[in-house]
């Protein structure tokens, strides 16, 4: 049995820090710059010189350091993805994370020897889409989208000798991964343009009377009474009128949670287990990444005994967007 | 060390607000631009040029107003327009200033609340998760 490598969040240096110092096999980060990276906030990812530190900390204890450089290049803009490839293979990063094929074309002619993973935005949900991506790019990882059953990821690694990456914790999408357009609607920006869903510019919170409004480009997307939990201020995540009934019309705001389901990611062999939140801060990535090594490490150990602890559930719980944790498509009885 | 769950008692959030709030944002001011002359600071604040930010603390029924001028942190009136404005709890606050808690999780949970520029919300929260604390805040606050 493989032990999967644990892959954690960094959307600065302190967070890289705590994933690091909490047990984190792997980090995975983004570059402040033009929109190469699903995860384009304000202020949010690492420059130079910060990407340079964040390298030679995680280095410096053994572990691996992943860039995502997983947006769509635009037409005639081609060379700021590709300059963020030039500066992750400079940076001497583990593996570049990517799902436009243009560029892991570029990535495979230019750096050769810079190892290459399929994001999860490239939405390679089969074998053979894999096993294609290997065959023209020499991807070595596959991350995969979470719209699979546990059987069907299991199915994916039976046919492939591409490493295969699921995700583990964190805010669920409406998993079009690299498809989504909606927010473009309302915004005119999107996850795989420009590397943000609800850019923060066209969020507006307002409290009101009767409760807080969410409002995107000034379109209501959702009402919080007081103490109504919130989500974010998406569109898939927004409560609508449909039929004279005022309700989540795509998704509610939920978080995956795969914990329980450990022995059985163990036992099919997946490589590495994400956890999802470059948006979030150190204290989240440090409470995240504790309970995950040790979960991971109690499965590794016995996974015919394993039952997660309740301390697990209450730590991964209390960080999670929305009211419920699931286990998202792994477990559901439909194909 | 101080708990890390409590709200103080109501009457404050009833007589906090008919205190002067002035003392607040000087205080504020006072302490960010101690910081930043001693270097324990070091962060680039120039986005917030010209900005106004509100901090109030509602069990405290305190505001903390102030307004980056001229690369400097200055109290604003109280009644001053703010470009964005965050709300909590004294002790929500303090979890903040910990790291013991992250902000989209009290946001979740509507612990902590943003009115205005979500941006220069959201660009000033991830600049302070960009900034090591210096070892002398956190045994400040812990």
């Amino acid at each position: 049995m493989r032990k999967p490598e644990l892959v954690c969040p960094a959307g600065g240096l302190p967070a890289l820090k705590a994933a690091v110092d909490n047990g984190a096999d792997t980090v995975y980060m983004g570059l402040k710059d033009a929109a190469t990276n699903a995860r384009n906030f304000s202020g949010l990812n690492f420059d130079l010189s910060t990407a340079r530190d964040g390298i030679r900390y995680a280095h410096g204890k053994g572990r691996k350091v992943l860039m995502a450089i997983n947006t769509f290049a635009q037409a005639g803009e081609e060379p700021r993805w590709h300059k963020a490839i030039d500066t992750a293979a400079e940076l001497g990063v583990d593996a570049v994370i990517l799902a436009d094929m243009g560029l892991l074309d570029y990535a495979t002619r230019t750096h050769p020897q810079l190892r290459r993973h399929l994001s999860v935005q490239g939405s390679a949900t089969n074998y053979e889409a894999i096993n294609l991506c290997r065959d023209l790019f020499g991807i070595q990882r596959a991350v995969l989208p979470r719209v699979l059953t546990l059987p069907q990821v299991e199915h994916v690694i039976a046919h492939t000798d591409v490493e295969i990456e699921v995700f583990g914790f964190g805010s669920l999408c409406v998993m079009v991964e690299g498809r989504c357009l909606l927010s473009s609607y309302a915004t005119g920006e999107s996850p795989n343009t420009a590397g943000v869903c609800s850019p923060a510019k066209a969020v507006r919170w307002v409290e009101t009377p009767s409760g807080t409004e969410a409002r995107l480009s000034g379109i209501l997307i959702d009402q919080y009474k007081a103490d109504e939990p919130a989500g974010y201020p998406t569109l898939c995540k927004g409560r609508f009128e449909v039929n004279h009934e005022t309700y989540y019309a795509l998704e509610e705001p939920t978080s995956l949670n795969i914990v329980s389901a450990l022995p059985d990611l163990l036992r099919i062999g997946v490589a590495a287990i994400k956890v999802e939140g470059r948006q979030r801060s150190p204290a989240y990535v440090a409470e995240v990444t504790r309970t995950l090594r040790a979960a991971l490490d109690a499965a590794c150990a016995d996974p015919a005994r394993f039952a997660p602890k309740p301390a697990w559930d209450a730590a991964l719980g209390k960080v999670s967007e929305g009211q419920h944790v699931t286990l998202g498509a792994y477990l559901r009885p439909w194909k | 060390m101080l708990p890390t769950d409590f709200r103080l008692p109501k009457f404050l959030s009833e007589i906090g607000p008919k205190l002067p709030q002035r003392p607040w944002s000087d205080a504020l001011c006072a302490s960010l631009e101690l910081a930043r002359f001693t270097k324990q600071l070091e962060a680039d604040f120039s986005f917030l040029e010209g900005r106004t930010l509100r901090i109030v603390i509602e069990d405290l029924g305190a505001r903390a107003t102030l307004r980056y001028v001229n690369g400097h942190f200055r109290p604003a009136a109280g009644d001053a327009d703010a470009d964005v404005s965050f709300r909590a709890a004294t002790a929500d606050y303090l979890k903040l200033l910990r790291r013991t808690e992250d902000p989209d999780t009290l946001f979740f949970q509507r612990k902590l609340r943003i009115e205005g520029d979500t941006e220069l919300g959201l660009t000033l929260k991830n600049l302070l998760d960009s900034i090591e604390p210096p070892a002398w805040f956190s045994k400040l606050v812990a």
